[in-house]
């Protein structure tokens, strides 16, 4: 335990020199209808870092993660105020280009989702949305996301066969395929693991520290051991506001509040 | 950018067209409606109540034809209901498994689309022919049996629905089947098999085509159910296609009625599944 | 006591089970009784014309000569132009009722659209005839003869007298009356797919467009083939809503979408009654004989068509 908190605190001194924020949001409020889900957010993403949201069910974490990629948007109650910036770009501008929004920022969702197609034709998907590629061209694209998510090596010979018929584990790595193929700069992932396996998730995890050398990556997870392994940076968050956030190693081991603490080592929810 | 540009085109095309499709449709629907109602409250007057089909030429009402609809449709219901709910009651609790409830589900679902007039057909040739003469029984024969599949279906659909928790809590109190399932899943499933034989009776209540060479129809009064009796949605048939305009006049106020009539039902229908079901 | 309890417990159970058993049983005998029923019926004139029935033009009844081409062209021709108008509009619809509309706007929508469903087909009939038929001759006719009626090939079926009602007229009609069904049948079945699995899609970048296109209809294909094909089944089937406006003509004078015509249900309804001869009246049950065959053919194969897709889904949980 101790051996894994050194070797993290010290990946973590050596990237501090280098911590560019990517994605800030800057008294961000978030509403359904009149309930005030989110409440002055101010929170900083770095870039080529793992973020974890965590905290009790209900507090928000999710509700944060899919402002970034203004997943809201397609529910008309819902609106969102204040300062979200994208690389200085502000995201809830109304002229953003929702959909060259969405291509920079990926997005992974608590049950694997394969569409309605070969494991081919759902890597390519996205891809095809954004560039015109040829067929050459689509095929390494194909190839090389599916090695990315490590995948490539169980699919690569079942490659037309419809997407729904692998594994759980292995339709959430399809997933994260497809999102990745696309080349954006932040990766979502809102539970990923929750409806997997120990092994599948065993997987997950080992592939997001891989990920993390070319994508920054935002995680929302319940379980905080998982936080504690793969996360950077941890953001605590309570009834709709943010709690603590701060260096995962901090907030696990010395957390600045009591409430962080309480939650940490389980006295509630 | 040339290829995100012509995306969003396509996406605004298609969005446009979805909604032109909907002015398109809703434009013809409420088209009909309006002249239903306006033409159809034009006609109506007191006397369509009281008063006898009419010859072409003269004054009169839609009395017997109101009257004869409500009759044959209240025993169509009658006879269909208990047939389709007891059928239903095997398929989902009986055999829901075995070659006999397959194979009558399957059955089912093709008597559901089969074209009414074949039903009309059928009734005649089994039943009017042997008689020798066109009577309201027959055509309360014929709806009856459009009736059956739509009360079987609904039925062994709310059936499934009841979780099987609640029949496993009755059985271990020691409950025979039987009354298992009157007593408790049949219950439990009321407002759904209620609004099924509400929607059968509003489909049978502007049928027309099974009622042609079955009920007939009869310009005078009468109850008795081996005569050929009048219905609405015939008279209207055979007020519509003459030339005569009073008689047209009197197409419309009866078309009005009957749709009114669906409408109610439906609605009815709706509300009280949307009741039990909150 | 106990015993006795137990004993009318068990003929209770046997007498339920039997008298459900029974329905059931009878339900599946009817439909061997309407196609028996049918099929005797028809044997006059099965034994006269053979199958040759199917396709002979000539429809005469004081020379006794009977053949369904009319009728069948009739109830096929009207029935593919119901669904030609019908299904797009009703996709229309339904994308616009899951994706597009407004939610204070949607339930009351979808719920006109789902009562319009219930209204009887003798209002449809009734309304063509008396209100859109003349419009349709003096208007819209003229209007396609102008354009569609110059193509090439396909100009001919849109030429000739602009009179209103004919096959064009009743196929109109036909969609009018299946685009609430079809549209209801096709909302209920987008609304299945999981929400997650269109966020997925929208959270690549797709349009709402290619979500409904390239997501949402491979993964409700199912139950959208099958809308369609109950609405076919609807259309052949349909007797009000056609006959008075299909112009109840017993000939083909040419190809023209224009020209009166007729359908199997429309001369049921129109010639059985006042059918004198013996072998009139078999050749109008031989007509229904078909049209039951047809129908129960459109449903046999939406069902197994239905059955192969869910099989090539492959092991979807």
């Amino acid at each position: 335990m101790n051996a894994i908190a050194a070797e993290t605190a010290m990946m973590n001194e050596s990237s501090v020199a280098a911590l560019v924020t990517q994605i800030s949001f800057r008294d961000f409020n978030f509403y359904y209808g009149k309930y005030h889900a989110l409440k002055n957010i101010n929170l900083d993403i770095y870039r080529g870092q793992v973020t974890a949201f965590i905290g009790p069910s209900g507090c928000g974490k999710s509700t944060l993660l899919r402002t970034m990629n203004r997943m809201y948007d397609l529910y008309p109650d819902q609106r969102a105020s204040g300062g979200l910036l994208l690389e200085g770009m502000d995201v809830l501008d109304k002229s953003v280009d929702i959909n060259r929004l969405r291509a920079r920022i990926g997005m992974v969702f608590q049950k694997p989702t394969p569409f309605p197609m070969s494991i081919y034709e759902n890597i390519a998907f996205g891809v095809k949305l954004q560039e015109r590629l040829s067929r050459a061209q689509m095929d390494d694209r194909v190839e090389w996301a599916l090695k990315k998510a490590a995948l490539w090596d169980e699919v690569s010979g079942i490659l037309n066969q419809s997407g729904m018929s692998l594994s759980g584990g292995q339709q959430q790595r399809l997933c994260i395929a497809r999102g990745i193929a696309v080349k954006p700069e932040v990766l979502l992932l809102d539970e990923p693991t929750s409806a997997l396996d120990p092994i599948s998730t065993m997987r997950i995890e080992e592939l997001i520290a891989e990920l993390k050398e070319d994508f920054t990556i935002v995680i929302v997870t319940h379980n905080m051991q998982q936080a504690a392994r793969i996360s950077d940076y941890t953001a605590y968050m309570y009834l709709g506001e943010l709690v603590e956030f701060g260096v995962t190693d901090q907030i696990f081991i010395k957390p600045g509040k009591k409430q962080t603490e309480d939650y940490i080592t389980g006295r509630f929810g | 950018m040339d290829l995100v540009r012509r995306r969003k085109l396509v996406n605004a095309f298609a969005l446009s067209m979805s909604m032109l499709a909907v002015a398109f449709g809703l434009f013809w629907l409420f088209w009909i409606l309006v002249d239903v109602f306006q033409l159809g409250i034009g006609a109506v007057r007191l006397s369509l109540f009281t008063q006898m089909t009419p010859p072409p030429g003269s004054e009169g009402g839609l009395l017997n034809a109101i009257v004869g609809s409500l009759l044959q449709v209240g025993l169509a219901t009658a006879i269909g209901t208990p047939f389709g709910v007891l059928a239903g009651v095997y398929l989902a609790e009986y055999g829901r498994y075995g070659w006999l409830g397959r194979s009558t589900l399957f059955i089912n679902d093709i008597l559901l689309s089969a074209p009414s007039i074949v039903i009309g057909l059928f009734v005649y040739a089994v039943y009017v022919e042997r008689v020798g003469h066109f009577s309201a029984l027959a055509g309360v024969f014929a709806l009856a049996l459009i009736v059956v599949p739509v009360v079987i279906r609904t039925t062994e659909n709310m059936l499934v629905l009841v979780p099987d928790s609640l029949r496993e809590a009755v059985y271990a109190l020691g409950t025979p089947k039987w009354k298992v399932i009157t007593k408790v899943t049949l219950r439990a499933s009321r407002a759904g098999i209620v609004t099924g034989v509400l929607l059968a009776v509003a489909r049978i209540s502007g049928e027309t085509a099974p009622l042609l060479f079955t009920a007939l129809s009869n310009q005078f009064w009468t109850l008795d159910l081996d005569k050929p009796m009048a219905t609405l949605p015939v008279t209207i048939f055979k007020f519509a296609m003459s030339p005569f305009a009073d008689w047209q006049r009197m197409a419309w106020a009866g078309v009005f009625l009957i749709t009114l009539g669906v409408l109610g039902l439906n609605i009815a229908a709706r509300i009280l599944f949307r009741q039990k079901h909150r | 006591m106990a015993d006795s309890a137990k004993r009318s417990f068990a003929a209770g159970d046997w007498v339920f089970r039997n008298l459900t058993r029974l329905f059931a049983l009878l339900t599946l005998l009817l439909l061997a009784a309407i196609l028996v029923s049918l099929l005797y019926g028809a044997l006059p004139s099965l034994a006269k014309f053979g199958l040759a029935f199917l396709w002979r033009a000539e429809w005469n009844p004081p020379m006794e000569e009977f053949g369904g081409q009319v009728h069948i062209y009739g109830t096929l021709v009207t029935s593919l132009i119901a669904l030609i108008i019908a299904v797009p509009v009703s996709f229309g619809i339904a994308l616009f009722l899951t994706e597009l509309s407004p939610p204070w706007l949607r339930r009351p929508l979808g719920v006109a659209i789902e009562l319009l469903a219930g209204i009887p087909s003798i209002v449809y009939g009734m309304w063509g005839l008396l209100v859109f038929a003349p419009l349709f001759g003096q208007f819209i006719q003229p209007l396609l003869g102008a354009t569609l009626g110059q193509l090439p090939l396909l100009g001919r079926l849109f030429q000739g007298p602009p009179m209103g009602i004919g096959l064009l007229c009743a196929g109109v009609i036909l969609s009018i009356m299946i685009i609430p069904f079809i549209a209801s049948v096709m909302r209920d079945v987008f609304e299945v797919t999981p929400g997650i699995l269109k966020e997925s899609a929208y959270a690549v970048g797709a349009t709402t467009w290619e979500v409904v296109w390239r997501i949402v209809l491979p993964y409700t294909r199912v139950g959208v083939i099958g809308g369609i094909m109950l609405g076919l089944g609807r259309a052949l089937g349909e007797t009000m809503a056609v006959t008075f406006v299909i112009g109840n003509s017993d000939q083909l004078s040419d190809a023209s979408l224009f020209s009166p015509g007729n359908s199997i249900a429309s001369a049921l309804a129109n010639e059985f009654t006042e059918a004198v001869s013996p072998m009139h009246t078999a050749s109008l049950i031989e007509l229904g004989l078909v049209l039951f065959v047809i129908t129960f053919i459109v449903l046999v194969i939406s069902k197994l068509l239905l059955l192969r897709l869910a099989k090539g889904e492959g092991q979807r949980t």
